[in-house]
């Protein structure tokens, strides 16, 4: 160890009270910028991850960031329906491997009700190219078959067997509710971090079931037709909110995606998921960018207090220095050892806001995962945490030049003697 | 090794719109003599020693130390100069306040190579030397180096100043009013053992104090306003 290495953390020891509250105020800066980074980071992740191998994505024409919304996020209600005749016009198209119906709009205790069909669990993708797994039962068969998401069964506390009902419209509590027509639960899927988790999943008979004795919004009182009268009957949706297309070739997007727009017998609109989360996102890229300057401008306040810390301790060590001095060391090394505890300092901020934000990761964990969906790795810090971390030692060195230049300053009007 | 000092025709002022400070046309003490320089405040003691020390570079003239011209070296060299051929002890706190017993009296070791491998030959380590040379000094090394330095009475303190002055034996001692802060039997301990030091390893000191008292004990007496020319002329003119 050199000299004045020894000479930095001695000095930085003997005044331990005040340097550890500098080390803590950028300790905690570190922790908020770390986190600030690896919540952002994560959202985005999973919000990119929300859908994936879908070619496009088709419903009523309106703008593409509504159909986004309510057909993958299941945020927002579709102005429009589209015919089951022009979705099978569609669907019929060569150049299309395989449809995903979506009929929205009833609700269960708060969770959105999806009505589709088997490809729904065939073909739905997520987070790159991973499929929907059942962690218990089976996807739906009957009529009256659910399909819970993993967490609306966890919060609900539902198991296979047993009975939902579902409430017409997507109040948290419905004011009509579908009591006569009771489902079953067949199947509840495993976890995805998705929307998918917050999704009631069933047939799209069972839409047509349940409203097929109401008319305009309420029960049709005078012709009620229970449940076992309805299996009978022909359940043939009349209409769809949407579906997610997955082409043979994604080569023909464009091409289908012209030909879905310019659909003669209804206005439709076809958009390409990917470009659409990328829109969304930039939406909320604002906040995301506010959130950031303020991680960044807490940093430049505790490297501002360890500045603090260093300059008021210039006077009271100007002995210091000139004992210093009149053992030979010259000015450039009273410069340096002041470096060297702003480098100190901000590196032991560092390493304690890396503990923090560790601490606060394994803590914050289930709340994020359990409150908003969000899965946050505790893995290694990331390349770009790393390059904070080192650009907040960096900073801290480079802010240390203020008090080693007034400490240099000093010393040289100073030389060994002081004039008292 | 032991090191004598010849200053001539030596003007400064700290700026040049300030009065001159020092204007001494010649000083001069001997390899291993012991010099008193007096002088009453302002008439130039702390530009002396800064001067000797190699910190400040007079506007004329010449600074010797063992033969060496202080005023033509480049202030890196005149700083390392210094760390290898000059032990400063100060009137007060002469501490630093973060460092140990031990560690306070072996610093100039950590500076100069020279100071360091002198020590360790003549103790086997920089640390023992250190030791070897508080214990000369009167200090119970093992009882006091666990408290803080701060803690050492201004006595104790002055007598470990010394010790870090004398470590591997630079060969130019400059004491400035080391005893001033010391009472009757503090002083008189200080001295004493400072001057069995400075002769068994026959450096050369200069000792800066307005005591006249102390005179007797030295070779010889410099009144620093009798050869300073400037001193006394700082408010006339």
């Amino acid at each position: 160890m050199t000299p004045l290495l020894r000479l930095a953390l001695k000095s930085l020891a003997s005044r331990r009270i005040t340097v550890s509250f500098s080390i803590f105020a950028i300790a905690v800066s570190v922790m908020l910028l770390l986190g600030v980074e690896r919540i952002r980071t994560e959202a985005r992740a999973s919000f990119s991850n929300t859908i994936s191998g879908t070619d496009l994505v088709v419903g009523a024409r309106s703008g593409s960031v509504p159909l986004l919304l309510y057909s993958v996020f299941r945020i927002g209600n579709a102005t429009n329906n589209i015919s089951w005749n022009s979705y099978r016009t569609v669907a019929a198209d060569p150049r299309i491997a395989w449809t995903i119906p979506l009929s929205l709009g009833d609700s269960h205790r708060g969770f959105r009700v999806l009505g589709t069909n088997a490809d729904y669990f065939e073909h739905f993708r997520y987070a790159r190219s991973r499929g929907l797994k059942m962690a218990a039962g089976k996807p739906f068969d009957d009529v009256f078959d659910t399909v819970l998401g993993a967490e609306v069964a966890v919060t609900l506390g539902y198991v296979v067997g047993d009975r939902v009902v579902i409430d017409h419209g997507v109040g948290r509590i419905g004011f009509a509710s579908h009591k006569d027509k009771p489902f079953s639960v067949s199947g509840i899927l495993a976890r995805t971090g998705t929307p998918v988790d917050r999704t009631v999943h069933v047939s799209l008979a069972g839409i047509e079931a349940i409203h097929i004795d109401w008319r305009g919004g309420a029960p049709n009182a005078g012709a009620r037709i229970d449940a076992e009268r309805v299996r009978q009957m022909n359940l043939q949706p009349r209409a769809i909110t949407a579906f997610l297309v997955g082409l043979k070739s994604r080569f023909a997007t464009f091409t289908v995606q012209r030909k879905v727009n310019e659909f003669r017998p209804e206005p439709l609109l076809a958009i390409l998921p990917g470009v659409a989360l990328h829109e969304l996102w930039s939406l909320m890229g604002t906040a995301e960018n506010a959130l950031a300057f303020i991680s960044y401008f807490v940093v430049a306040a505790g490297i501002i207090g360890m500045v603090t810390m260093l300059m008021s301790s210039l006077n009271e060590r100007r002995r210091e220095m000139a004992i210093l001095r009149s053992v030979g060391a010259r000015p450039v090394r009273i410069f340096t050892l002041f470096i060297l505890e702003a480098i100190f300092v901000s590196g032991l901020g560092v390493i304690a806001g890396l503990a923090l934000f560790y601490i606060g990761l394994v803590a914050a964990q289930p709340v994020l995962e359990a409150q908003y969906g969000l899965y946050v790795a505790v893995g290694w810090p990331t390349e770009t945490e790393g390059i904070y971390l080192i650009a907040v030692v960096l900073a801290g060195g480079l802010a240390g030049i203020i008090p080693a230049v007034g400490a240099l300053r000093r010393s040289l009007a100073d030389g060994m003697v002081l004039r008292n | 090794m032991v090191q004598p000092v010849d200053l001539t025709d030596v003007k400064f002022q700290w700026r040049a719109d300030q009065p001159v400070v020092l204007d001494i046309p010649a000083f001069s003490v001997g390899a291993g003599e012991r010099v008193f320089v007096s002088g009453p405040s302002g008439s130039g003691k702390t530009t002396l020693l800064n001067l000797l020390g190699g910190v400040a570079l007079p506007q004329t003239g010449s600074v010797s130390v063992g033969n060496l011209r202080l005023d033509k070296l480049s202030s890196s060299a005149r700083d390392a100069f210094r760390a290898d051929h000059i032990g400063f002890i100060f009137q007060s706190f002469n501490l630093v306040p973060y460092l140990s017993l031990i560690e306070n009296a072996l610093l100039p070791c950590r500076f100069s190579e020279i100071r360091a491998s002198r020590a360790m030959e003549r103790s086997g380590s920089v640390e023992k030397d250190a030791r070897r040379l508080l214990a000369r000094m009167g200090l119970d090394v093992d009882s006091l180096s666990g408290r803080p330095v701060t803690e050492l009475s201004i006595g104790q303190q002055q007598r470990v100043a010394a010790a870090r002055a004398l470590v591997g034996n630079p060969g130019l001692v400059i004491a400035d009013e080391p005893t001033s802060s010391l009472d009757e039997d503090a002083r008189k301990m200080f001295l004493d053992l400072l001057f069995g030091e400075i002769d068994a390893d026959d450096q050369t000191l200069i000792f800066v104090s307005h005591d006249r008292r102390l005179e007797p004990l030295f070779d010889r007496h410099i009144a620093l306003s009798e050869v300073n020319r400037a001193s006394g002329d700082m408010f006339a003119s």
